[in-house]
């Protein structure tokens, strides 16, 4: 069966901080990942080729940096590394690359992403890019069961879970919940290094790319909170001290 | 010209939410609202898309209970191109998100999604805000292309009144979408415990710090105490483990609560979960790790073991009150 996944490089939302003064996010110096959802993805597309066989090609678009975090996703157990380079970040351009990158390996059967990247969370990649494709998408699927002729996935809705079946191919894309991704071993990681990446220009897939959503203005969101930390040696001590500042603070009583 | 707003979403309750929305910036913009409807329906259901705010509903009558993207997006693809419709507003369920973004995949145009918030500005352009970063930060975003595609999150506005008196046209339209490779097979409703935590004032909510399922009988004894109407839980509890419901998932894919005292008990704090509860008056948090990124978004927050400490916090609370 060929896989192929599309992963994405993100900033590490956990690391950014946010600039006392003018309130924008600082981003430069915040180290980049593969995006989380993205590694359970690369997980079930490895556990289905040890099922049933074939070969898993991981896609991303992006900074040409990405070849660094596309290693990781080889010493897990993909095969074949495609990095687009663009500068783009919106959905539109960056789904056509995909779709191009997709269109230029020829044959899939399955294409794996994740519900969403950490960073912008906004779950647009997979359905856009099956709806490039013209096939079917199963999306927030939390189990897979790969079968000869079909796939069958449960996906949560939030108040229900739907099995759906399909003919390949097909575009499915995964939650956490799907499974625990895999840390490669020293051996892997080494061994990883002879697999192929392959680096394709952006505008020899699209010769012109246009953005079609504009940022006005990115907005860190601070709490002002108090911060009383409670740490007495014995938690008792703690417990009434707590319990005394909430009283006080009419938060309680 | 492109004259129409329409919106649509498979929540009924949301549905009125994006009348309203679709109201004010049909009145803003001069443009027409019109009310979609996929799917079963009935004829006095369509006429309340009309008393809630529509001037117009377009009905498709597609007998399908339950969606399927391809199909979903070729009719509301079928639906726009008719209309010529400039705006279009789509309820921010997991449906709705993969029908919005797999329609502008395909309309070659751009889509925001979880919108917080939608509006005109000084020269009367649609802004859209949305959370980033994952919690960290909120941008203001807009489209350039046409039609512009959005999906609400709930409770941005209210629904309006219903309004018996309000004139408006109900157009039946025939579309049968290319019938799609994949099947549903079957549909099980999750056992919801009805917990309705948006509304709740005071939350007690747990996460991984509890080790097993009887064990969050704690934390429901908390709540009981300080009588709050509901207890929340991180995401592992509810999507992983099962142990509570999703209504009492709170976090940036879960349910954002705003109540006056939120009370963390064994939650580390992951940035997607404060994205869900960083909009409560006070918050309280217990976890036996120092270093746990929780404590910065606390007011109070005291080091220790969950199973020792809710014992004694309520027992010091009871001696307080006498």
């Amino acid at each position: 069966m060929d896989i192929i996944v599309c992963a994405k490089q993100v900033l590490d939302v956990a690391e950014i901080k946010i600039h006392p003064e003018t309130k924008e996010p600082i981003l430069s110096g915040v180290p980049r990942k593969i995006s989380d959802i993205d590694k359970n993805a690369v997980e079930e597309a490895i556990k289905i080729k040890d099922k049933v066989g074939g070969k898993v090609t991981v896609i991303t678009v992006g900074m040409p940096e990405a070849v660094e975090n596309i290693k990781e996703l080889l010493a897990m157990g993909a095969d074949e590394g495609i990095v687009v380079k663009t500068q783009s970040q919106d959905y539109d351009v960056v789904s056509k690359l995909l779709m191009k990158a997709v269109e230029k390996l020829g044959t899939y059967d399955l294409i794996l992403c994740g519900e969403a990247s950490i960073d912008q969370f906004s779950g647009q990649m997979g359905p856009r890019i099956a709806g490039l494709l013209k096939i079917p998408q199963i999306t927030y699927v939390k189990k897979l069961e790969v079968e000869k002729e079909k796939i069958r996935a449960d996906r949560d809705t939030g108040d229900t879970i739907v099995t759906m079946e399909s003919s390949y191919p097909v575009l499915i894309t995964v939650t956490k919940e799907i499974n625990e991704p895999r840390l490669p071993s020293l051996m892997q990681i080494l061994a990883a290094s002879n697999k192929p990446i392959q680096e394709w220009e952006g505008e020899e897939l699209i010769k012109k790319v246009e953005d079609k959503t504009v940022i006005h203005k990115v907005t860190g969101i601070t709490s002002e909170r108090k911060n009383r930390i409670y740490q007495e040696e014995n938690l008792e001590d703690s417990i009434e001290k707590v319990v005394d500042d909430l009283f006080k603070d009419g938060v309680v009583g | 010209m492109r004259n129409m707003i329409v919106v649509y979403s498979d929540d009924k309750k949301l549905m009125l939410e994006l009348l309203a929305k679709g109201r004010e910036l049909a009145d803003g913009l001069n443009k027409t609202l019109v009310g979609l409807s996929i799917g079963k329906s009935t004829s006095e259901r369509e006429q309340d898309l009309i008393y809630y705010g529509a001037d117009q509903v377009v009905s498709t009558g597609e007998d399908q209970d339950y969606v399927k993207a391809e199909e979903y997006s070729e009719i509301l693809i079928k639906i726009i191109n008719e209309l010529s419709a400039e705006i279009v507003i789509i309820g921010n369920t997991k449906n709705g998100k993969e029908i919005a973004a797999r329609t502008a995949g395909d309309m070659d145009t751009g889509c925001i999604t979880d919108c917080s918030k939608l509006y005109l500005n000084e020269n009367n352009e649609m802004m859209a805000e949305r959370i980033v970063y994952g919690g960290n930060a909120v941008a203001v975003q807009s489209l350039t292309s046409s039609p512009k595609i959005y999906t609400m999150i709930p409770r941005v506005t209210d629904a309006l009144p219903k309004d018996e008196q309000r004139k408006g046209e109900i157009i039946k339209k025939e579309v049968t979408p290319a019938v799609s490779p994949s099947k549903i097979i079957k549909v099980q409703e999750k056992k919801v415990e009805g917990a309705n935590i948006e509304d709740a004032k005071i939350i007690i909510a747990c996460g991984r710090g509890v080790k097993k399922k009887e064990d969050i009988s704690l934390i429901k004894e908390l709540a009981d105490f300080l009588h709050g109407e509901t207890i929340g839980c991180s995401r592992p509890i509810s999507a992983d483990l099962n142990w509570l419901s999703e209504d009492h998932w709170v976090g940036l894919s879960g349910h954002k609560v705003k109540p006056h005292i939120y009370v963390a008990v064994g939650i580390s704090g992951q940035i997607q979960h404060l994205a869900g509860m960083r909009g409560s008056d006070v918050i309280v948090a217990f976890n036996k790790d120092p270093e746990a990124p929780i404590f910065k978004a606390a007011d109070y927050g005291v080091v220790g073991d969950l199973y020792q400490a809710l014992p004694l916090f309520i027992q010091k609370i009871k001696q307080k009150m006498g």
